[in-house]
């Protein structure tokens, strides 16, 4: 779990599971279109995401596929919110998102 | 047929052959699949179905390649709700590898054959709490998620 959390700090490794969030099984040099960084960054920033399983790869031929894996991020929700609670927090994360993007 | 839609990935200290048996035995499966269980004989070709509690079918297909308790490829089509059976076929395969102490990496990844998004979307929703409930079990002998929320 302190891989996980680690791995989390970082916002540029945020962007890049945000990113496959939107576009799950994308190859590195994809994962590098319209982003700041260099190519070997993003490649280390990916090796420590891949190191705390938060991100998957397959290969399809000659390509290396990654996407989002959220098992540990569910594993760390379970740990700390009780069974019953779920239902309540997402009313309450539904809100926010719906009151927060009336002001954008 | 494209890339996976997703792929899932935990590491479970357990042996592979508790890890298949927790996915697959009738013993686990209700306990790991919130409720439902297997019916099929686990040959390659044979017919596979996944039953609720009450005789219905929640999801229909065929055992596609079976390698005991390395790999596991099935056809898999949603039986109970009409807009994600209108999605038609998926193929799963399960993976148990061994990894580094006494553990082992089950990776799940699922695609659609078609288009579509329903589909993808309910099994997202599964599968991590299946993995979770196979994981608990297995490294602690209790389970988290002993119903399925709605």
């Amino acid at each position: 779990m302190d891989l996980v959390f680690k791995a989390l700090a970082d916002p540029s490794r945020r962007d890049l599971l945000d990113r496959l969030r939107a576009n799950n099984g994308q190859t590195l040099g994809q994962l590098c279109e319209r982003l700041d960084m260099t190519r070997q960054a993003v490649s280390k920033h990916l090796g420590l995401l891949e190191e705390a399983n938060l991100v998957a790869t397959v290969k399809r031929g000659r390509e290396k596929l990654h996407y989002l894996n959220p098992v540990p991020i569910h594993e760390i929700g379970e740990r700390w919110i009780g069974k019953f609670e779920s239902h309540r927090l997402r009313a309450l994360s539904d809100m926010k998102r719906a009151l927060e993007a009336g002001e954008e | 047929m494209g890339k996976p839609s997703f792929v899932y990935v935990t590491y479970i200290r357990a042996s592979a052959e508790k890890v298949w048996s927790a996915l697959t035995s009738p013993e686990f499966t209700p306990k790991t699949w919130f409720g439902t269980h297997h019916e099929t004989d686990w040959k390659a070709g044979s017919p596979w179905r996944l039953v609720f509690p009450d005789g219905r079918v929640a999801d229909s297909g065929e055992i596609i390649e079976i390698d005991r308790p390395r790999r596991l490829v099935l056809r898999w089509r949603n039986e109970w709700k009409p807009e994600i059976k209108a999605e038609g076929w998926s193929r799963c395969t399960i993976e148990i590898e061994p990894a580094a102490d006494d553990a082992v990496k089950l990776t799940v990844t699922h695609q659609l054959e078609g288009d579509g998004t329903k589909f993808i979307e309910a099994v997202s929703g599964g599968w991590p709490r299946i993995l979770s409930n196979v994981k608990s079990l297995l490294e602690t002998g209790e389970l988290v998620l002993k119903e399925k929320k709605s």
